[in-house]
């Protein structure tokens, strides 16, 4: 065997580019992606593979921008591109220009593998779920300012509730881009914080369509967002991730509408109800009180007073009694006293005793009880019972 | 644009406060005074609410944000 010619591996290298190069432009290629990488600088590389092969891939950062849906390790794909040779690792590999899911089939497969990954995550957890605002004033919508979802919502809100302010952050909601502004969309809303709830949606649509719904960079926004957000996406067949991290899914844009503000009707009812109770219960107060007052003029406590005042005059009454008795009582013992000394007073009365035929002698007022104290010629009075006779002593 | 969020005059806050009166006038608790104080506040707040709902048109604005990051809203349904 004769060697015609000795290459470098230069040149050598340089030929098998140009033969591939030139041989496979705009080749369209089905396998299955692994591997997949998003390098910091936004080109995508993969492989892609079959059961007996593999090719390697690589998706320059414009041309990544363009997809409506973010490729995963599994995932069947169709790639249209042309077959490069990168010389200085002596590999050929495809230069991805479109890349598109194999079928529907795909998109429901890399729906639930995001879906079983993020609620691994806890992203989809109930305890996470924040509470929705009753009566919220303001209410922030990302949507296409074109689209039916934000007509829906306008004219449901304006019938139910007016008494709001609706704030659009206009966004694409499908194709190329469509995720990444629904993200910063939300971003943005919380960072702006004048609303007090969010409804992301859009109408009706094929999977494709609604798929920004289902990127994780928007099921991460809506479960970082500090406010409370109502996913209304598509019909109510359609369910997407945003559905299952929103902390509320309305089942279509409308619906959302109804579920974000009571009916201004059902508000006008309840402050009916409120006026009424609060009548009500100003009257039961009024009547409680009333009534209240009347039982304490009748209590026992608030009557005690005029019961002491009735137990102590009665006390008197008993006392006067006792007083009078024991009085009268001492009376009498003194009248007897009296009596007897009354008695005894008459028995030693002198009087008396002249009654009975004795006499007195007096001379010069003064009683002469001896004999001895009498001279002869001296002027005697001699006192019997019922006079003075006057005499002279011999 | 420049409103700052003062929950006191929102509709949420008024229909909260509500709620509270007529509890607290039910648990029969209060003075007569003080329940003659919250039904007055209760009549006057349910007759702001009514009038907030009968005057009340459904307002559209936008959001934008320029270069710098800050948000600018805009009135109207303009598209």
């Amino acid at each position: 065997m004769a060697i015609v010619k000795t290459f470098t591996v230069s040149e050598i290298t340089k030929r098998i580019k140009g033969v591939i190069e030139s041989s496979f432009t705009n080749v369209s290629v089905q396998g299955e992606i692994s591997n997949f990488k998003r390098h910091s600088s936004g080109h995508l590389y993969f492989t892609l593979k079959d059961e007996g092969a593999q090719l390697s891939a690589v998706m320059w950062r414009g041309r990544a921008g363009n997809m409506f849906f973010t490729p995963q390790d599994g995932m069947k794909v169709i790639a249209i591109g042309n077959i490069t040779v990168y010389e200085v690792r002596g590999q050929y590999q495809i230069d991805v220009i479109q890349l598109q899911p194999l079928g529907i089939g795909e998109l429901q497969l890399a729906f639930e593998r995001l879906k079983q990954k993020l609620a691994a995550e806890g992203l989809f957890d109930v305890e996470h779920k924040k509470p929705l605002p009753e009566y919220p004033e303001s209410i922030g919508i990302v949507t296409s300012p074109t689209g039916a979802a934000i007509q829906d919502i306008l004219n449901i809100l304006s019938r139910r509730f007016p008494a709001i302010e609706l704030i659009l952050y206009p966004v694409k909601v499908q194709g190329e881009g469509a995720s990444s502004e629904i993200a910063e969309a939300i971003k943005d809303f919380n960072k702006f914080g004048k609303i007090d709830v969010m409804i992301i949606g859009r109408g009706g649509g094929s999977i494709e369509d609604l798929w920004a719904f289902n990127e994780e960079v928007v099921a991460r926004a809506i479960y970082h967002s500090k406010i409370p957000i109502i996913s209304a996406v598509g019909h109510e067949i359609d369910f997407t991730i945003a559905d299952f991290v929103a902390d509320l899914r309305a089942p279509t844009p409308s619906a959302a509408a109804e579920l974000v503000v009571k009916h201004q009707f059902e508000i006008i009812e309840n402050l009916r109800n409120f006026c009424y109770n609060i009548n009500q219960e100003i009257t039961n107060i009024i009547t409680t009180n009333k009534d209240r007052i009347s039982s304490l003029l009748t209590s026992y406590s608030f009557n005690r007073p005029i019961d002491l005042v009735r137990q102590y005059s009665q006390q008197v009454d008993e006392l006067n009694r006792h007083l009078f008795q024991s009085a009268s009582h001492s009376f009498s013992i003194n009248q007897q006293r009296l009596d007897s000394f009354q008695k005894r007073i008459a028995s030693i009365n002198p009087t008396k005793v002249l009654e009975r035929g004795y006499a007195i002698v007096y001379r010069d007022e003064k009683v002469i009880d001896r004999s001895n104290k009498l001279k002869t010629d001296e002027d005697i009075n001699i006192k019997f019972h019922d006079g003075v006779t006057p005499a002279k002593v011999k | 644009m420049k409103k700052t969020k003062d929950t006191s005059g929102t509709f949420e806050f008024s229909m909260k406060r509500l709620e509270e009166i007529v509890e607290k006038l039910e648990t029969g608790s209060v003075s007569l005074d003080n329940a003659m104080e919250l039904y007055e506040e209760g009549v006057n707040i349910s007759k702001q609410c009514m009038n907030k709902l009968k005057q009340a048109e459904l307002k559209l604005k936008k959001l934008s944000k320029d270069t710098d990051g800050n948000f600018e809203l805009f009135d109207g349904t303009e598209e």
